[in-house]
């Protein structure tokens, strides 16, 4: 068989052996992303279809969490700067052919729609003060009045004229939320498709099938989070429906690699007999999709499971998708 | 103006002259190089071909590069050549990324740093530091789109090849093969 064999002089820092660039940070901040997304998208939907009522957790509980999750990675985003003192820089221009730019200004907005989300279903959500934690009770109380020991209102008029605001044109912020939440959602995908340099990410199924498990893993959330027996089960149908999509886009990922060119034959090779299969496999595959999907099919079937066990496991799935993607696309290459 | 340079695979012979006069000339930091030998062996036994070739950034006509980065610290410059400017860069890694020849590293200070042609010293009229301490000249710098460059003349005649084709970023390094 002829072979080309290279050897290569060059031994940079994080480049070789192979290429490290990318640690835990961004598969993280990846993660939370799409978790996010699928918070915040269930929320606006429910809005929007006029079904709040039957969803309260999803519309009152699931945007703190999905702030929560942008905060911690943006978090995990600046721990992977190197140069981090320079994080401004992001916010000076907006650059629309880099993915990390438009994510880093889709985050951004995402936390303010958020925000006023939280802010206008606060009084509803906590109708009592009761928070305890010394430094964080004088935070609030910078902005909240404590009417009695069971109502509070906001200290300023304007506050409250916003939160008027925000509750009466409740629909139109969902709209937002549902859009920026797809946004959110397909740009986790398209921060790795953009790398045409990194056969295995350069797939255009990446933004479609990381929105479907960004939105399978808020459902599962969700489902674990939900005291609402009704919110619960429709959760679990929805993650089976979400479960049966990611499977289609993975094994047209592969099929696509399979009858592409040799570089990404043989990145798919990894995964198929290769260094990556039984992490992707048993993790992604068996833990994160297959076992709940039957845990949730069993459920329909009047079986009693309990959520937390497919959860969990939809969750852990969601994240090792991500590890292990960053991790195997960094180590497949064109050269050497 | 258009920058690039012809290599010679046939006169190289791997002495990594090319790589410690970067070093020298760019201060580049203990343990990394902007540029580096590459040797490859290719056929089956007894018939087999070897190749030694000096690598570096291709300075690439279509930059993924510049385009992945976020804030505008990785641009094009006069002639083409792909420079990192230290101040603007956030040590993201996305251009890292982009580069199909990961011609980039993070310089131990945070910033992205690759080679810039030697663009202070071609300012001057002098070819980089690599092409310039050669001992068998196997490097010609210039502008390839004056026809009557050195450079123009060695990819016009000779057979000339690219790394990487496929991955589209259109390097104007040209392997004389
Ligand atoms: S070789 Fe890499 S760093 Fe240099 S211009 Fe091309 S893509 Fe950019
Ligand atoms: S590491 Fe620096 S030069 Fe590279 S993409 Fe990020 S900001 Fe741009």
């Amino acid at each position: 068989m002829r072979e080309e064999l290279i050897t290569s002089g060059r031994m940079n820092p994080l480049i070789d052996p192979y290429l490290n660039a990318w640690h835990w940070q961004i598969p993280l901040y990846l993660f939370l992303g799409g978790l996010a997304a699928g918070l915040l998208f269930f929320a606006g939907y429910f809005i929007i279809t006029g079904k709040e009522s039957k969803y309260q957790t999803t519309v009152k509980y699931g945007p703190i969490v999905a702030l929560g999750a942008i905060i911690i990675g943006l978090g995990a985003l600046l721990l992977d700067l190197k140069h981090p003192a320079y994080f401004w820089q992001l916010y000076t221009t907006i650059r629309f052919d880099s993915p990390m730019s438009w994510g880093a200004w889709v985050l951004l907005l995402t936390s303010v729609v958020s925000a006023v989300w939280i802010g206008s279903y606060l009084k509803e959500a906590f109708p009592k003060f009761g928070c305890k934690i010394g430094f964080m009770r004088k935070l609030l109380k910078i902005v909240i009045v404590e009417k009695d020991t069971n109502s509070w209102d906001w200290k300023f008029n304007w506050l409250q004229k916003f939160e008027k605001y925000a509750q009466d044109k409740r629909k139109a912020w969902a709209w937002v939320m549902v859009v920026l939440a797809v946004i959110l959602g397909v740009y986790t995908g398209i921060l790795l498709s953009a790398f045409n340099a990194r056969p295995l990410w350069n797939s255009a199924i990446l933004g479609p099938l990381f929105l479907t498990s960004g939105l399978s893993t808020g459902a599962a959330l969700l489902m674990i989070m939900t005291k609402n027996h009704i919110e619960k089960l429709a959760y679990s149908r929805i993650d089976l429906l979400l479960i049966v999509i990611e499977l289609f886009f993975i094994t047209h990922m592969f099929m696509g690699f399979l009858a592409s060119s040799e570089v990404k034959v043989e990145a798919a090779q990894h995964f198929l007999g290769g260094d990556y299969t039984v992490t992707f496999w048993l993790n992604v595959i068996i833990l994160g999709l297959i076992i709940p999907g039957i845990l949730e099919a069993l459920e329909l079937l009047k079986f009693k499971i309990p959520v937390i066990v497919p959860g969990i496991l939809i969750l852990w799935g969601g994240m090792m998708f991500r590890f292990i993607m960053v991790d195997a696309g960094q180590v497949i290459r064109y050269l050497y | 103006m258009r920058y690039g340079m012809a290599i010679d695979t046939k006169k190289c012979v791997g002495c990594s002259d090319c790589v410690v006069a970067c070093q020298t000339e760019n201060n580049v930091p203990h343990g990394y190089s902007r540029d580096w030998i590459a040797e490859t062996v290719e056929g089956t036994y007894p018939d087999l071909a070897m190749e030694i070739r000096s690598e570096r950034c291709n300075h690439c006509d279509n930059t993924p590069c510049v385009r992945t980065c976020p804030t505008g610290a990785s641009h094009v410059t006069e002639g083409g050549i792909v420079k990192v400017t230290h101040e603007e860069c956030i040590g993201c890694g996305a251009c890292i990324e982009s580069c199909p020849y990961d011609a980039r590293y993070f310089h131990p200070d945070g910033y992205v740093d690759k080679c810039t042609f030697c663009d202070h010293r071609v300012k001057n009229g002098q070819d980089p530091a690599c092409v310039s301490v050669c001992p068998t000249h196997c490097m010609y710098f210039g502008d390839l789109d004056d026809p009557n460059s050195e450079v123009s003349k060695k990819v016009a005649t000779r057979k000339t090849k690219v790394l990487a084709p496929e991955a589209g970023t259109k390097p104007q390094i040209f392997y004389l093969i």
